[in-house]
This record gives C-alpha cells, structure tokens and sequence, in this order.
C-alpha cells in the first residue's frame, strides 16, 4: 500500500497534502501557502531559530514536543506530526500561555523577530521538565535561538519562571490529541509525485532499498540538516527526495555487553542518551553539537553519511572504534568507520547505497576517554578542531591508543602516528605528552580558513593531546578547562 | 539579579502616572503571538513580484560583458533591471554621490550588484539571478586596512585633532611607549534582513515600506533614482526587526531597486535579502587599525597621546565621515590629555561601504585609549584602575581635545568609584593574582572601564525632531512622529510621555506607523538620540493641544486657566472634574483644533570641524563595566566569570527598558569583541557570511553572575524628564570584557597583555600569548595533584 499525499494536524483537524515539490520547506508552506506569518526567516539554514515550530508526536504513548527549525525541515518530513506554531499558543480568549506572559513580564522581547521562536524553544521545553530548569539547562534549550537586541538575561529568566507545571491547556488535551495523531498513524509507504519528480517516505525498508536502487539519482533525507541548505542556498534543483524517517526499523537502538548500535535514523537527540553516558566528555560534545532543534532532525546516519571534515561524531566513533553497515539493493556490507571516509566530499558510498547502522564499541574498564571540540563561541558553533581520544591502560603503560580529529584534514582522521608513538609508553610521563603531540605533523596538513589558521589548528591539537594524557594521569579538569569535565548537562530528550 | 532602582528625586518630581514606570514594550504581547507585524508579514498587494539582485563576483574591476538572456529566460522571471533603466539618477549614496544603485562599468566590490531580476516567485528570481554571465576585467584590489594604506586612496580627506607638540612632549617624558592594535568590525546581525516593498501609486507615486533607520532618506533616495520630486514618495515603517545602524543607510538601495521595479513593470515589487546576501552586501561596523605613541609620567598621568586611527570605509563614503569623527571624540573616553594629535585615515578599500553600528565610531577610538592605559599601568606595574583615575577628567584638567568641557566629571569619577565598591574590585584583583600564581593553564583576569559618550548628532542639523499628535473627540489620541521603532522601546516611551501631558490612560494613545508624509524632513533614529528628540517633539505637540483644551476647559470651569490640571483620564479645576473625552467633544463643538505638530532642536550646540573646536554634545552619559574571565592558555578559550555594571541614564523614563538596552548593547558589545570575527579572502569575498560562521553571542555567553544597576542621578542637561540617551553608551561597557582578557593574557605571558588584538578570538588569545610549554606547565599540576593525595 501506497500513500500518494502526507497527513498532519493542524489546529485540531487534519490536513492532506498530494500536491508540492518534494523540496518545499516547511517554513515557505507556512508563510507562502497557509499565510501564517508569525513564524520567522532569519538566516534559512538552522542557525538561528527564528522559524522554530513545534512538531508533537506520539512517542511510546505520550506526547512528546519537539521543536525544529521549520526553514530547513522539509514539508514532507512533517506527515504524522502535529504542527504547532507561534500563533496557537495563547487561548482563544487572548489569554497566553504561561512561556508568553513570563516573557512580556521580563520584557523578554525587544526587535521581536526572534520572540516567535524563542515562544516555541520554550514552549517544548515547558512540556518536558516538571521542575523549574537551571540556567544552564535553559541555556542549552536556547543555543540554536539567536536574539541580538536583549542580552538573553531577561528571557532566561522568563524561561526559568515559567517552564515548571507543564499545566497547560495542551497538555489538558492531551488524550484527544492522541488520538488523532493515532487515527493518521500507519506503516504505508509514502510517494508524492511522479517517477520524474517525488517526495517518498517509505516506511518499509525493502521499499526504501528498492526505491533507491532504481532511482540511485534521488538525495536521501534524514534530518535535512545539511539537505535543507543545499535547497535554501545552493538553491539545488532537487526533484527526488528519499526521507529514511519512517522506515521501521532505521530507528533503533540496540545495546551489547560491548556494542551500541543505531539505526541511521536515529535522531542525535536520543543517540546522545546512550552515547553520553559512556563518558561525560561525550555527553558534552553531542550537549555542544548544533542545538536543539539541530539534533532533534539531525541523525546518527546523516552525521556520518554527509561526511563532514567537521562533524563532531564522526572523530568520536573514530576514537571509540566501530563499524558502519550499508545496503544497496539485497545487498549489506560492513566496514570499518575509518574505511568510509575517503577524501573531502568522497566517500566508499555507491549510488543508491544507504546507510543502515552503525555499531560502536564500548569503551572497556581499562580504557579512558576524552574529547574536546574547540570553537569561536562555546555553544552552537562548528568546531575548529574536535579531537576524541581513547586510551587504554595496563597500570601506567598504553596498550593502545585511538585518536581521531575533526577539522584538521578533508575528512575525520585519525592520528596514527601520535597513536604509534603513544603505543607502549607510559602515561604520567610528561615526556610521553610531549613526543606524543610532536608527532601530529606527521598526521596532519590543516587548512587555514574562516574558523582558524593552519597554525592555530596544530598548535592546540598538540595541546589538547598533552591536555587529555595529563587529565587522565590524574590533573583535575577544574584546573585544566574553563568549563570542567563534570561540569555537564545532558539535554533531556 | 539587576535592580530596578528607580531614582530618588534630588529635586521634588509631582508623582508621574507614567514616565518612570517599568513598562513592557507597546508591542510584547504581539511579539510573543507572532501577530506584530514586519514588512515580509504584511499582506502583499495582489500582483506584488519578487527581486533578487545579480552580484559581481570581482572586488574591483570592469565589466565587459554582461549577457541576461539565460536570465530573461527563466520561467517566472517578469522584467531584468541593469543600470541603464534607471528612471533617474544610479545614486544611492547617502552623501557623496560616490555608490550606484547598480555598477554600470566600473565594480567597486565583491558582490556589488550588477542586476535585478523581478519575478512572480521569489524562488523564480533568485534562481534566475544566478542565471547571467559577467565577464569582470579584474584589477588588483585592496581589501584590508593595511592594503588600503599601502595603495593610499581616501573615501574623505585625513583629519586630526592636535594639541602642542606631541611628539616632543612625549620624547621628554619620564617614560613613553608605542604600539599598534587591530580592531575588527562587526556584523549588524539584525534579525530581520534588509527588506522593501514598494507600490506604484498614481501620477509616478511610490509607496515604499522599507525596513529602515531614516524613512526620509529611503524617500530622498527613491525619488532621485526615480526622477520625481521628493513630494510623490512616501516611506512608511511601523517596526523593525532590529537595526543597531545596519538600516541607517543601507537599506536605501535595496528600496531603491523596489521602487525602480515598480515603476517599470507597474507593479509593486518586494525585495528581501536572503541572508547570506544581506552579510555579503551591507555594510558592517569599520574595522580600525590604531597606531599610538604615549608619554607618561610616573603615576601613569598622560603627558601627550600621538594616535592614528585608520579605517576601513569601503568602497564608499557612506557616514564613514561621521563615524571616525565620533572614534576622534572618544579617543580620550574619560581621560585627560594635555598634549596630542589624534590623525585619522578614512581608507578607500575594495569591500563594501562600512557604515553606521551602534557606537558610531566611538566604541573604536574608546578601545584604542583603553588600551593605551593599560599598557601604562603594566609598564608601571600599577593596577590600571589607578591608572584609570589618575588620568580622570578632573578640575583644571577637564577640558576634551575638541574643546568642549566636560563639565560633570565628578559624576564620572562617583560612579566608578561606587561600581568599585559595590563589585568588590580590590579584594577580587587579589584572589585573582593569588589565583594565577599557582595555575598555569587557566589564567583569571579582571578589568574595570567606564564609558563617556556624547550624546547628539555631531553633524548638527540633525539634531531636530518632528511630531504629529490628535486628539479625536471620544478622547483617543494618535500619536507620530519621527522616530523609527527598531526594538529599542521608543514607541512606548514617547507614549509614555504622550499619555502623561493628557493625563490619560496609556491605552487611549494610538501608536502609528513612521510615515514620512506625516511628519517630514526627519533625522534618522540613531546617535541614541530617538527619546531625547522625540520625546521632547511629542510633548511640544502635546501641549499646544493641551492649551487650547485647557482654555476650553477653564471657560466651560469659570475658572482660570492656570488651574486647570489632566489628571487621571479627566480635567480638573477645583471641584469640578470633566471626562478627558467629554472635554474633547466640547472643544470639537467649540472648533477647536485638537491636531498639532510638535518641533524640537536640541538647544545650545556649536562644531567648527575646520577648527576642531566646539560644543558638538548636548551632554554626556556615564557608565562603567567590572569584567572577570577566565581563559584556557592552551586553547584560547574564554569564560566571563561575573560581570557588574553601574550605567547612567539620567532619570530613567522606562527603566526596564533602559536596563533592557544596557544588557542588550553590553552583550553585543561583548560579541564584537570576543567570538564576531569578519573573515575575508584574499579576493575580497566574505567567508563569514552566514550564522554558522559569524558567530554572535548566544544565551551561555551571557555571565551567569550578572549584575546591573542604574546610577542614581538626573541628567543637568534639559531633556524630556531629564532622562538621558541610552542606546549606544553600553555597548562599549564591554570593553571591560576585552581588557580583562588582555589582563589574563598578561599574567599567562607577562608582557604580551598589550599584544592582543580584537576580537579576542581562543586564535587571538593563543597568538598574544605566543609560545607555550603545554607539557611543562601540565607536568606541574600532575605532580601538585600527586603531592596533594
């Protein structure tokens, strides 16, 4: 069975759509074609979350709230949601809603552009915590919400004022809206379009694989993430669009006594539970990877498939060892991570190829982890230098070491050569920090472009080598880090 | 927490309803409901077309071919505009006549627009806009300050103020010392990009609704592209989704192009600049080089100061006259200088027209003096905030190098004093040393700098402000003037000061649109002038109706005018008591006019730039900044650890709002100092054109620790309720922030303090503090965790 139109609800009833371009975003469908214009364009490219809208979903049977950046979010990507925006908010009598009078009574607004979706930050965070949130919680909810007029002090406050009953007249709806995003939920393939030109959600993964394999010309589509942009600014004709979404089965977890697997699908959002409880540091990375609204599109399978030299989880499954799985047709193939990255913009991908999963290793009792990601601004900025490292003991000698570095070649790479001078050496000797990061220009060649010069990027890849070592020889990381190791919030969901 | 201090009265103030009073903004409750309007939310007329302009991808050069079919071709596309089909003048510059709207032969900068396309979807004209063929013949291009120097075109001639011999007084002082600074501009990063819709009307009428800073300018400059008189354009802004300069003149062109659309395809045509476009193509603040030579005596007082401030202006005048002038003023922020020359360049570069952002110039020349003392202070090995004051305007020694006197230094002097107090600055600069002698990669510094900025236009005609006021006779009140509302709250507090004069409930005055056939010949809103001007216009308005009601009043009373008092939505003289409404209906019965406009000119102001002697400011506003970072030697990461500020805003006529515009220009003034780093190639491309690589602050930049508090004292000057300007004096409260960074840097490589240039990018800091024993330094906090357990 094949469904030839999307669903969503909208405002309480359902809406059917059989007729867009598979590149239509979601924020030109609301300002174009439904004339709601209180959702902003910013930047159009998931910076700055002026256009955040609320996408509510059914997730293991309650409702989770989930906010996106509507520019980069193709409208497709929406069947199944609820769309909520900024103007449904307040009570058909006026009244607000509690995110909206904490930030007129703070005077969390100036200019006002940004407020639409600062509303909507807020407002999914307000469904998530029972308990008034921290500043620095709310300042993580608010990495991907750039405003340039308050300063942000006055709307955290709001923030933390308000976010603490999730007592509102949605939650009070709760049950009904269930059951309407029930009543549209199914397990039918989606095509929108034509052989020439669609929008296609399969949900079967042998639909996914033979639909790609006839038509290897299609760009798949998790997150749109990094797909948005090639639509809102390279202006890229796309006319076949594959969104892995809904495929069942591309969305799972699956944990070993040694392994974590996850299906390309996998929001970083949720992978960020499993993968940050394996060490703080990684917590903090997948805390400081894009923002919210970021990691609740972006994917496990995007992140590496798109193969960004500056991804930050491509360095850290580098450091931790894994495998990657894809399918063309009938066809898996597994190999490992390091393996899949060839040079910048190339990857062991052929056409009509997808990724599957990705399976990691857990770090074992002997092995110690760190990882730091350098950036101009500490919150949602993309790294200059992200390094992972992974370094296994026995006593004070290193049996071996795994370290891997974003930003600082075309591709995420590891380290090989400072690994082999670590191999054997022990750990509390300076002299063994040193040799050690003296050998990174035998790995690496950087760049020099907008976000750090060429010396800049040795220079503190050789320091945050010698910084990891000298942490995991015993110096508190208060004495090391502006921000120290235990010093972490993990992002709920 | 800040305080809402409300100022104690030095001088018996009658109860106000509500000037003073902490009140949100007019438009917060529509912000939060997405049901404010901007331009691109307004309903587009029935056949609006979309533009999208064509860029030059060369920095200097001539064009020798430009080939439009592939353009004209594309499905949607409905008309291509080049140079040639101008109606009027290709001149959108806001002075000099030196910046097309469209190049013609000759490319001026990287992205300059060579075309318009205007389509019926704006996905049609910005694809078709990237259709042409611009064959560019490329000339070498000079794209940095340094570069700009080194060719030695000017966009306006140098200009220097200069006092004695400088030179020679600093050859005979105790002790002298040089250097130079580079300080990079900044990105407006308003929310709302540049935007226009303009709508033939008849007769060759434009309406244009333009997001914009001076709606008189926008229609000064679409008449003259459009050939009509001034008369047949009207510009109309009810609110901006933030400015900060960026849309002082540099949203002319883009209405310009509108407008010139509309005329020639008979249609309105909106163009908005994506924003990648609108980085690429609007100007930005001027990045500066600053070279300085200083004498000094053995308490660090300045005997001379030789500074040479170089600017990039771009590839054009625009206000770069205004805004290096305002760096001269402020290159002596609080300090006196007995003896100097302060010599500007206005450099000529091949890289789009730097213009108006917040500060004007000031924050630069303020950073470049700031700099100078603390070099002292580190040569004396003295703290620099007694370097600071030993320099202070004081009495004998208050006299500024543009001749003006600064009368009240001692309230200069008094608020740093108290923010020296209240942020505990000495017992924290002791920990801090303490601190940093046994931590060799985490380094603390702190720095406290005040902020003097003159307030008015220095261009004095602008110094004016217009208002329209009625009063209809159900007692409602429409109220307009001049000012544009960018954010900054002007709207609510000139309606404050509207629903005060009338006595009447602030819901009975009707906020409307900025219209330039409302009220004419305005100034733009900027120089943090918008309340002063407009506030005083409203009440001028506001009180000839008054009058004339009064009069009504006191006839209707038997009683003497002198009694008559508006209070509480009615009229009162004695017992007797009329509805403000009820009072409106009798002058209507009476025909008594109840619509007047208001003028204002800031008083006692008197520039001779031949000269460079004057009194350019009507007066000044205080401010100081305590900043405490921390920085991570090895990486150049930075954390502000705590930050305390003590502002002067007079008598504050909406305190939350003032407070909102200290923390909002203390936090930007941050970004430009810290992670806001313009970065060009070698062809003169942008590369930071975007929010994923121009990185202004986000929430976690913002100090947890926090603390912000008016000054208690009402402003000499006679403005509106003696409150004084507060839009542009916090941003430079920031450098606060850089200095204590500089200081940190000092205390990880002693010396190098003064090496740090801006921003204070974790790059710059790890270049100032040059090269680093990490495995040393690291082996030494091992051994002393060690030796601890």
């Amino acid at each position: 069975m094949t469904r030839d139109f999307i669903r969503f609800v909208r405002r309480g009833r359902v809406v059917e759509l059989r007729d867009f371009s598979a590149r239509t975003t979601l924020l030109d469908w609301l300002r174009l074609d439904e004339r709601s214009t209180g959702t902003k364009e910013a930047c159009a490219e998931g910076d700055c979350g002026a256009c955040t809208v609320v996408l509510a979903r059914r997730r293991d049977d309650t409702m989770a709230y989930e906010p996106v950046n509507a520019c980069i979010t193709l409208l497709g990507q929406i069947d199944g949601a609820e769309l909520i925006t900024v103007e449904d908010l307040a009570a058909p009598d006026g009244t607000l809603h509690p995110v909206q009078a904490a930030l007129v009574e703070r005077h969390g607004s100036q200019c006002g552009f940004c407020t639409p979706g600062i509303v909507m930050s807020l407002f999914a965070h307000y469904h998530r915590v029972s308990a008034p949130p921290t500043r620095a919680e709310i300042d993580d909810v608010l990495a991907g919400n750039l405003c340039r007029c308050t300063g942000y002090r006055p709307i955290v406050d709001a923030a933390i004022a308000a976010c603490n009953d999730r007592n509102d007249r949605f939650t009070a709806d709760e049950p009904a809206r269930l059951a309407r995003l029930e009543a549209i939920a199914d397990d039918e393939d989606i095509l929108v379009g034509d052989d020439g030109a669609f929008f296609a959600a399969p949900a079967r993964e042998d639909t996914l694989a033979a639909l790609l394999d006839a038509h290897p010309d299609a760009t798949i589509v998790a997150g749109a993430t990094d797909v948005g942009l090639w639509i809102t600014k390279k202006l890229m004709p796309l006319s076949k669009i594959v969104h892995v979404g809904r495929v069942v089965g591309l969305d799972m977890i699956e944990e070993s006594e040694t392994t974590l697997t996850f299906g390309a699908a996998v929001p970083l959002a949720r992978a960020a539970e499993d993968l940050g409880a394996l060490d703080p540091d990684i917590a903090e990375i997948l805390r400081r990877f894009g923002s919210v609204q970021v990691r609740t599109a972006g994917t496990v399978g995007g992140s590496i498939a798109n193969a960004s030299p500056i991804g930050d989880l491509a360095p850290i499954l580098l450091a931790l060892g894994g495998t990657i799985a894809m399918r063309k047709g009938m066809a898996v193939r597994t190999l490992p991570i390091e393996e899949f990255f060839i040079d910048y913009g190339k990857q062991d991908r052929a056409a009509g190829e997808y990724v599957r999963h990705l399976t990691i290793q857990k770090p074992g009792e002997t092995t110690l982890v760190r990882a730091f990601k350098i950036t101009k601004r500490m919150d949602e900025d993309i790294s200059t230098v992200m390094m992972a490292m992974a370094i296994t003991l026995d006593g004070d000698v290193i049996t071996s070491a795994r370290i891997a570095f974003g930003g600082m070649a075309g591709i995420p790479k590891r380290a090989t050569q400072v690994e082999a001078a670590l191999a054997g050496a022990r750990l509390a000797d300076p002299a063994t920090w040193r040799t050690a990061a003296s050998r990174l220009g035998d790995d690496f060649t950087p760049l020099t472009d907008q976000r750090g010069s060429a010396a800049y990027r040795l220079t503190v890849a050789g320091n945050l080598i010698v910084k990891g070592l000298a942490e995991m020889a015993g110096t508190p990381t208060t004495r090391t880090r502006v921000k120290p190791r235990a010093e972490v919030f993990h992002a709920a969901p | 927490m800040p305080r809402l201090d409300m100022p104690e009265s030095c001088v018996p103030e009658p109860p106000l309803r509500h000037v003073r009073q902490p009140l949100p903004h007019d438009s917060a409750r529509l912000h939060v409901q997405g049901a404010a309007p901007y331009i691109d939310d307004l309903p587009e007329p029935r056949g609006t077309l979309h533009l999208a302009v064509g860029r030059a991808a060369v920095a200097r050069g001539t064009i020798v071919t430009l080939d439009l079919s592939a353009v004209k071709a594309f499905p949607g596309v409905v008309a291509v505009i080049t140079a040639a089909d101008i109606p009027g003048a290709n001149d959108i510059a806001p002075t000099l006549a030196d910046e097309p709207m469209l190049a013609e032969t000759h490319v001026i900068y990287h992205g300059q627009p060579v075309f318009a396309v205007a389509a019926e979807t704006r996905d049609a004209a910005r694809r078709a806009a990237r259709l042409a063929t611009i064959e560019i013949d490329a000339e070498p291009a000079a794209i940095t300050i340094d570069q700009g120097l080194a060719r030695g075109e000017r966009v306006l001639p140098d200009y220097a103020f200069v006092e004695g011999d400088p030179g020679a007084v600093i050859a005979a002082s105790s002790d002298q010392m040089t250097g130079t600074m580079h300080i990079g501009g900044q990105e407006h990063f308003y929310l709302e990009g540049q935007i226009a819709l303009a709508s033939p009307g008849e007769s060759g009428a434009m309406l244009v609704h333009a997001s914009t800073q001076h709606p008189s300018e926008v229609q000064e400059i679409v008449a003259r592209v459009l050939g009509v008189p001034e008369a047949f354009v009207t510009c109309e802004i009810r609110r901006m989704g933030g400015a900060f300069g960026g849309k002082e003149t540099q949203g002319s062109q883009w209405a310009a192009i509108a407008a010139v659309a509309a005329r020639l395809t008979g249609r309105p045509c909106k163009l908005r600049l994506d924003r990648d476009d609108d980085m690429a193509l609007t100007g930005k603040r001027h990045d500066f080089r600053a070279d300085w030579s200083v004498g000094f005596d053995a308490d660090g007082r300045i005997t001379a100061l030789d500074l040479m401030l170089a600017a990039r202006c771009g590839c054009s005048a625009d206000c770069s006259a205004g805004v290096v002038d305002r760096a001269m003023f402020h290159a002596d922020n609080t300090y006196f200088l007995p003896a100097f020359r302060i010599d500007t360049r206005r450099v000529r570069t091949d890289t789009v027209s730097n213009t108006a952002f917040r500060g004007f110039g000031g924050p630069q020349g303020m950073l470049a003096i700031e700099r100078v003392i603390d070099a002292i202070a580190r040569r004396l090995g003295r703290d620099p905030l007694d370097v600071r004051k030993a320099n202070f305007y004081s009495e004998g020694r208050h006299v500024t190098p543009y001749g003006q006197t600064v009368e009240d230094f001692s309230t200069g002097l008094a608020l740093i004093e108290e923010l020296e107090r209240t942020s505990d600055y000495r017992a924290r600069r002791a920990a801090i040393t303490s601190f940093n002698e046994t931590s060799p990669i985490l380094k603390r510094g702190l720095a406290l700098t005040p902020v003097k900025f003159g307030i008015s236009f220095t261009l004095t005609p602008l110094n004016q402000a217009g208002a329209l006021v009625h009063v209809y006779r159900d007692g409602s009140v429409h109220l307009n003037h001049g000012g544009t509302e960018m954010g900054q709250g002007l709207f609510q507090k000139v309606a404050q000061v509207a629903a005060e004069e009338f006595g009447i409930a602030l819901e009975r005055v009707r906020i409307t649109p900025t219209s330039t056939d409302k009220v004419p010949n305005t100034a733009p809103t900027a120089a943090s002038s918008g309340s002063d001007l407009n506030g005083m216009a409203v009440q001028i308005a506001s009180r000839t109706i008054k009058a004339r009601m009064a009069a009504v009043a006191a006839e209707t009373f038997g009683v003497p005018v002198e009694d008559v008092v508006f209070r509480d939505d009615h009229v009162v003289a004695g017992n007797r008591r009329l509805e403000f409404g009820e009072l409106a209906k009798k002058a209507h019965a009476a025909r008594v006019s109840l619509s007047s406009t208001g003028f204002y000119k800031t008083p006692d102001l008197h520039w001779d730039r031949a000269r460079g002697k004057g009194r350019p400011f009507f007066y000044y506003a205080w401010g100081a900044a305590c900043s405490e970072v921390t920085i991570d030697v090895t990486t150049g990461e930075t954390k502000v650890l705590r930050v305390d500020i003590l502002h002067d805003v007079g008598r504050s006529l909406n305190p939350a709002l003032d407070i909102g515009q200290i923390e909002g220009g203390f936090v930007q003034g941050m970004g430009w100092l810290t992670t806001e780093e313009l970065v060009y190639d070698a062809a003169g491309r942008l590369l930071t054109h975007a929010p994923s690589t121009y990185k202004i602050p986000v929430s976690s930049d913002v100090p947890a620790d926090f603390r912000v508090a008016l000054f208690d004292d009402e402003n000499r000057a006679d403005t509106i309720y003696r409150s004084k300007a507060v839009g542009e004096p916090p941003l430079m409260l920031a450098i606060s922030v850089f200095s204590a960074i500089a200081d940190a840097v000092e205390a990880a490589s002693p010396g190098r303090g003064v090496l740090l240039d801006a921003p204070a990018t974790p790059e710059a800091i790890v270049t100032a503090i040059g090269p680093f024993d990490a495995a040393t330094a690291f082996a030494t906090l091992v051994s002393n965790a060690t030796s601890r357990t």
